[in-house]
Parts: C-alpha cells; sequence; structure tokens
C-alpha cells in the first residue's frame, strides 16, 4: 500500500494541472466561438499564424 | 430596413438609452460611459454587428476577407456561434458603411450597440459560471477517484485517509462553486421566498458538514462526491440557462444604437438643437424631410408628405401642409416643416402609448412557468420529507441524533433536484439553439412555453405580412424614354414611389435620362427639364392626370398625355406559407391594420384570411386581442409598428421581425432575424415539442425520486447509491432533451 504515497499526491497534481488548464483556455477566450472555430480548423489561412 | 434610430423616449419597458449598460453604477453615472466611448472612438473602433445568415465555413471566409479589403478596416472576425461579426477599424469608419457592404454581398448585418460595456459584463458573468463549473468538474472527478476506492471495501486508516483527501478537495470547492446557488437561496430566505435554491443550498451544506463530521469520527459515510457532483450538475442547468438569455438579450435589445432623441428649435434668430425631453408646448421646431417628427403639434409653415406607417399602419404617405396636426412619430419625407409643439414628452401621444404597454406588460408578467410550477411543490415536500425521516429515525432509535441526522441528509441529498435543475434549461437550450438556426431570437425562456400554447396569430399588415415598401405593379406600360425619365426623376425625390420607380427601373438596366433644373416641390411631387420639354412625376391633380383608385404615381412629359404607373406593397417572404401552415393546423388566423379596408381586405382575401380588421387604431389592436385571450383564446400576435407595440405586450406571446421598431422588438418576445415570415410556424411547432419534452423530463426526475426516496428514507441509501441515482438521472434528462427535433 506504499504506492498510495505517491499515486495519491500525483492524482491530484494531474487533476490541478487539468483545471490549470481549463482556466487557461477559459481566458484565452477558447469557449467564445465554439462553432466558428471548428469551420476554422478546416481552414488552411491561419496554419502558420493563429488569427486572435 | 426602417429607420430604427429614433424613438427612444418611447420606453416601454425601461430599455431607454440605459440598455447600453448593464451595470447599475454606469446608468448613475452616463457620463463615465460617454467617456468610455469617446476614448474608444480615438484610438481604433470595435464596431459589432449581428449577422443572422452566417452559417458556415465559406460565409467566414467572405465576410472576414471582404471586410478587410474594406478601407480603413484594421481587422475583422465572425463569431458563428453568436452570428456576430467584430470589426476593428479606424475611426472614420461607421457600422452603417460596414453593414451596407456586407449587405452588398448577400449577408444582411444589422448595427449592434456600440457601447461595449454590457457585452463584457456579460462575457465576464458567462466565464465566471464557467470557471466555477470548471472546479467543481475537476474536483468531482478527483473526489470520485478516491470514492471508487471507499464503495470498493478500503477499511479502517485507508477509508479515513481517503475521506480526509476528499474533505480537503471538497471543502474548498464547495465555498467556490456552491456561492451562485447560496447568494440567490440567501436573498430568496430575505425577501421571504422559498425557491429552488434553498433546498440546492441546504443539501449542499448538510451533505458536507454531515460528511465532515463523519470524517472526524471516522464514520463509514461521507458524502462529499454526492456534495461536489450536485454543485457539478446544477451549475451546468445554471449555465446553460444564462448563455440562452445572454445571446438572445445582447442580440435583441442592442440590435441598434439608440440615440438620444434630438429636435432642432427655432429660437428668435435662429435655431438650437435640443433634447426632446426639454421641449415645451408653444415652442417651434423644425423638421428636415427625413426626419421623425418628436411631438405632437400643428405645421406653421411647409408643405411635404408625412410617412404615418409605423403610427398607423397606412403604406401611403400622406400630405402635409399648414394647420394640418401632426403626431410624434410620423416621418417627414419630402420638404422641411415647421411645427408648433402643442404637446410634448409626458403628454405626448408616443408617451401615453408607452403607459399602455406598461399596464399590458404588468398584466403579462403573471406568467408562471413550468418550471416555477415545479419548484413550488418541490420546495416545501422535500423539506417536510426531510424533517419527518429525523423525527421518525429519532423516536425509532430513541434519540440518535447523528443516526437521524444522517437519513435526513441522506434524503435532501437524493431528493435534490439535479435532473430538475438540468431538466428546463437543457430543453430550453435546445429548443432556441434549433430556431436561432432557422433566424429565431427567444428573449425570454417562457416565450417558448407561452408559444406552444398559442391558438389564434394575429398579424399586422404593412412591414409584417407585407414588406412595407411600394414596388411598381408593372413597368411595361411606359414607352423606354418615358422609363428614362421617371428614373431620373425618381432618383431626385426621397418619395418612396419614386425611390422605388428609380430602383425598379435601374433593375431593368434602365439608364437615367439626363434632365435640367431639377427641383421637388413638397408635396406634390418632382420637375424637371428634358430636351426642352417639362416633364413632371408626382400627384395625379399636380401632374394634370385622373386619379386612379389604387397607389400610382403620374408622369407627364409636356405635349403628351400622363401616364400612371400603379404600386403595390409587396408581400413578404413566406407570410403566405406562414398563414397556409397556421391554417392546415387549425389555428385561427385574423389580420388587424390601421390601412384602409381597400387594401387590407384585397391582401386578406390573397393570403386566405377570412378574418379581417381595418383601419385599427393601436387601442382598438389591443382591445380586439384582450377580447379573444378573455374568451379563452391564446393569441400570438406578430406586428412591426408603434402601433402594434401596445397590441404586441397584451398578446400571449409576440413575434417581431428585425425590421421592425425599437420598441417593438422591445416589446415582442421572439424576434425574427431573417426577411421571411416562414419560420414561424416552424416555431410553433419546435416550441410545443420542447414543453412535451420538459414535461417528460419532470416525469423522469420524479420516477427516480419515487425509487430513491424510499431507500434513502429507510436508511439503505449509501453514497454509492446517491451518486448513481444522481448522474444517472442527470444524463437522461440531457439525453432526452437532446431528442428534440
Amino acid at each position: 500500500m506504499e504506492v498510495l504515497a505517491v499515486l495519491i499526491p500525483v492524482s491530484l497534481f494531474l487533476g490541478l494541472g487539468g483545471l490549470l488548464a481549463f482556466w487557461w483556455t477559459l481566458r484565452r477566450g477558447q469557449y467564445d466561438d465554439p462553432e466558428g472555430d471548428s469551420q476554422r480548423i478546416l481552414r488552411g489561412d491561419y496554419d502558420d499564424h493563429p488569427k486572435v | 430596413m426602417r429607420d430604427t434610430s429614433a424613438d427612444s423616449d418611447f420606453d416601454p419597458a425601461g430599455y431607454g438609452p440605459a440598455p447600453i449598460s448593464a451595470c447599475p453604477a454606469c446608468i448613475a453615472t452616463p457620463s463615465a460611459v460617454e467617456r468610455a466611448r469617446a476614448a474608444a472612438a480615438e484610438a481604433s473602433a470595435r464596431i459589432m454587428l449581428s449577422v443572422p445568415d452566417a452559417h458556415c465555413a465559406l460565409c467566414i471566409q467572405t465576410v472576414e476577407s471582404d471586410l478587410e479589403k474594406m478601407a480603413g478596416v484594421k481587422s475583422a472576425r465572425l463569431n458563428l456561434t453568436l452570428r456576430r461579426v467584430s470589426v476593428e477599424a479606424e475611426p472614420g469608419v461607421t457600422a452603417q458603411d460596414i453593414a451596407a457592404r456586407l449587405t452588398g454581398i448577400g449577408y444582411p448585418a444589422y448595427e449592434l450597440d456600440p457601447g461595449q460595456l454590457s457585452m463584457t459584463e456579460t462575457d465576464k458573468q458567462g466565464r465566471d459560471l464557467l470557471m466555477r463549473l470548471g472546479v467543481a468538474g475537476f474536483s468531482m472527478m478527483n473526489i470520485m477517484l478516491l470514492s471508487v476506492a471507499v464503495w470498493s471495501g478500503a477499511t479502517d486508516a485507508t477509508r479515513d485517509l481517503f475521506h480526509f483527501i476528499s474533505a480537503m478537495i471538497a471543502v474548498p470547492t464547495v465555498a467556490f462553486s456552491g456561492q451562485p446557488f447560496f447568494r440567490k437561496a440567501w436573498a430568496g430566505v430575505k425577501n421571504g421566498r422559498l425557491d429552488m435554491d434553498f433546498p440546492i443550498s441546504l443539501a449542499i451544506v448538510l451533505a458536507t458538514g454531515m460528511s465532515l463530521f463523519e470524517t472526524f469520527n471516522g464514520g463509514h459515510h461521507a458524502y462529499f462526491d454526492a456534495a461536489v457532483m450536485l454543485t457539478f450538475f446544477l451549475l451546468a442547468g445554471r449555465y446553460l440557462d444564462f448563455r440562452t438569455r445572454a445571446v438572445a438579450r445582447s442580440a435583441a435589445q442592442e440590435l441598434a444604437a439608440l440615440e438620444v432623441p434630438r429636435a432642432i428649435r427655432l429660437v428668435g434668430s435662429g435655431e438650437e438643437t435640443v433634447a426632446v425631453s426639454d421641449l415645451a408646448p408653444g415652442d417651434v421646431v423644425m423638421v428636415r424631410p427625413g426626419g421623425r417628427i418628436p411631438v405632437d403639434g400643428v405645421i406653421l409653415a411647409g408643405t411635404s408628405e408625412l410617412d404615418r406607417s409605423l403610427l398607423t399602419g397606412e403604406t401611403l404617405p400622406v400630405f402635409a401642409g399648414p394647420d394640418l396636426v401632426v403626431t410624434a412619430g410620423a416621418v417627414n419625407l419630402t420638404g422641411p416643416l415647421t411645427i408648433r409643439v402643442t404637446a410634448a414628452g409626458k403628454d405626448s401621444s408616443l408617451h401615453r402609448m408607452a403607459d399602455l404597454v406598461a399596464v399590458a406588460e404588468n398584466a403579462r408578467n403573471k406568467y408562471t412557468t413550468l418550471a416555477e410550477k415545479a419548484a413550488r411543490m418541490y420546495s416545501p415536500s422535500v423539506h417536510l420529507l426531510s424533517f419527518a425521516a429525523f423525527g421518525v429515525w429519532m423516536w425509532i432509535t430513541g434519540g440518535d441524533v447523528r443516526f437521524a441526522l444522517n437519513i435526513s441528509a441522506a434524503t435532501l441529498i437524493i431528493t435534490c433536484p439535479c435532473a430538475l435543475g438540468l431538466a428546463v434549461p437543457a430543453v430550453v437550450t435546445a429548443a432556441s439553439g434549433r430556431l436561432f438556426r432557422k433566424g429565431l431570437l427567444i428573449k425570454d425562456g417562457s416565450a417558448l412555453e407561452r408559444l406552444a400554447e398559442v391558438d389564434t396569430i394575429v398579424f399586422d399588415k404593412t412591414g409584417t405580412l407585407t414588406m412595407g415598401t411600394p414596388e411598381p405593379v408593372s413597368l411595361d406600360g411606359l414607352s423606354r424614354e418615358a422609363l428614362e425619365i421617371g428614373a431620373a426623376l425618381g432618383t431626385a425625390s426621397s418619395h418612396p414611389l419614386a425611390q422605388s420607380l428609380a430602383q425598379a427601373a435601374r433593375a431593368q438596366g434602365v439608364i437615367p435620362a439626363v434632365l435640367e433644373d431639377v427641383a421637388e416641390v413638397p408635396g406634390h411631387g418632382v420637375q424637371g427639364i428634358w430636351q426642352g420639354l417639362r416633364v413632371r412625376l408626382g400627384r395625379a391633380n399636380w401632374v394634370g392626370a385622373e386619379a386612379l383608385d389604387v397607389t400610382a404615381a403620374y408622369l407627364s412629359i409636356e405635349g403628351q398625355a400622363p401616364q400612371a404607373v400603379a404600386f403595390a406593397d409587396r408581400l413578404r417572404d413566406g407570410a403566405e406559407e406562414a398563414v397556409a401552415a397556421f391554417r392546415a393546423q387549425g389555428r385561427k388566423v385574423i389580420l388587424i391594420s390601421g390601412d384602409v379596408p381597400g387594401a387590407v381586405g384585397e391582401l386578406a382575401a390573397r393570403l386566405g384570411i377570412d378574418d379581417w380588421r381595418a383601419e385599427a387604431l393601436p387601442e382598438d389592436k389591443s382591445a380586439a386581442i384582450e377580447a379573444l385571450q378573455a374568451q379563452g383564446h391564446k393569441v400570438l400576435m406578430v406586428g412591426d409598428g408603434l402601433n402594434d407595440t401596445v397590441a404586441l405586450s397584451a398578446a400571449h406571446v409576440s413575434i417581431s421581425p428585425a425590421s421592425a421598431l425599437d420598441a417593438a422588438r422591445v416589446a415582442s418576445d421572439i424576434v425574427l432575424l431573417g426577411a421571411s415570415l416562414a419560420p414561424i410556424p416552424e416555431a410553433q411547432r419546435v416550441a410545443g415539442k420542447a414543453v412535451q419534452r420538459i414535461r417528460e423530463n419532470f416525469a423522469i426526475s420524479f420516477g427516480y425520486n419515487i425509487i430513491a426516496v424510499p431507500i434513502a428514507l429507510v436508511g439503505l441509501a449509501s453514497p454509492l447509491i446517491a451518486a448513481l441515482a444522481m448522474s444517472v438521472s442527470s444524463i437522461t434528462v440531457a439525453l432526452n432533451a437532446l431528442r428534440l427535433k
């Protein structure tokens, strides 16, 4: 059961990482236009320079 | 599209000059808003336009690349979810320019309020909710991971450790993510109301508190997962609800920038521009061609024609000369008018109509939604049940408070309205999303429910069933040169018939003739010299022609007999389909218009409407609707004019086209974004389906409770059962909502 001492911090750390990633995407406005983004990904225009 | 910029003093629902900002502080200090605007205008202005027809990847490309080619535009971005384009441009570029350009390439665009404040405010609220939702989601997953270990048999020290770690995650999460519920519940308690938020908050707090106590005492059951899951699912419902309302609110009410209505007052030597509210009876004001008359009054000097279609529903402009009594809201077409004010501000006819609207709105606000009905039954019964469980178990166990409280908490958690909180928002989101794609904006969640109940449809004529713009019936009767002269004269006038003739001629490829000395004779027509001959386009008696009994303009060339060009108001796209579909469904269709009987009767016959009324005043329209509703009918009113606003607010539910006046759009529940009326019967069908789904969802969550409550009451509920009941019922309800077709 000693492995728990490693696994629990790891799982908490991963969860926190996911939360931070979510917070970052939210701040960058990635949920403002889901429909438009799903269409934009099919175009090559912004591959090099993403449009803000 | 009609001029929708004036008349913000006509403000039935308090959306007046203030809707620019959603923050109350900004309303209190308008100068702050103005300052912010001025600052924004100096650097580079961000302009927002609604583009209802954008729907695909190609649309993004066309709109963005075309706008970026426009002079002065720095960048453009189309938001497909909100059907909105946001343009960053140099100060010189106006929203009208961009709207015109977009309309030119086939994407009709409407100006949105440039006041960014409310939008960022809405964004902030949405992000705040989303953040709380995210935190609850991630905590839920982590706690669930630990809970699975407990459910699968972890005991003693391991179980206690897992409970402690869960507590460390759950307590901050609940404190952060549960705030929207706690705040609302507290506000409700202060006002002596028990709404849905109270049992929700109680269940979350009780579950967390009990579990903390159990954890510290080495107990077997901790409900941290249930408490966080509850928060998560309910926040999801809250967020859906919020988004539906935010999209509708921003697009419908900010559709056109409102400006403070101003008037030109004549004083002694010159003229000064003043706010309409500063005008007093006895003042003399000047109204230029194209301007809206701001007050009730009497014409002192000048001749012109007045477009009263928004006030009365009449299609044709009426002649205006000295001593004619005019009412606020009419549009001056051809010549400048000097008007002596007889009533302004609160006494004017516009304001009296606003008062009527307010009365009608109050009557309608009494509608109780299905969700409110459910909450009203639900809250007391859940509390009773939980208290009863506590009492009974205290009696059975002979005073074991810990055990009785555990049962009571489990009952609250299991009955907690997870599914109930999702049942309505999920369906409303699905339905308004569907309708939005068809070009309908639902401004109010309860509008769907009300639309589903409709059995009678009342249409306005001018601007609703028809486009409100006359078009030549046929140009075949005119010779080529007459057409060329007509086009040239028509271009020179701002009269709708003249403009329409010029446009129709241009559409046939006619090149306007070269005229000299072209002059508009206000109230009569326009004249010029063509190859030495005098040519005129205007009223029958001025041109010297026999007046026909249809709407017509008359063209004369010196030395030739005058010719008449007949005009008819074009039917709005989809009007025939909409009326036919409602009739096929066996619903009553009524046409009520302020126009003359001849025009109304002809249109009614064309559409197959048997029940029509003409020459109706605004009061008559609302009285007719109230009479119908008194007989037990549920009325849907479709209208666009000022004369319809009272009727729109009196009706059970109302729809107005995007081209309608501000006041009409504010008074109606649903705004039609496209030009066609065809989506209305479809909307009604979707609304019916949506209400059916909402009822099904209530039945589903009720069914789960019937199974789960007895288990909780007899003390068999474990955290595992609570988690299962909660997630399964929430997911079923959400899936059922997605079935909406």
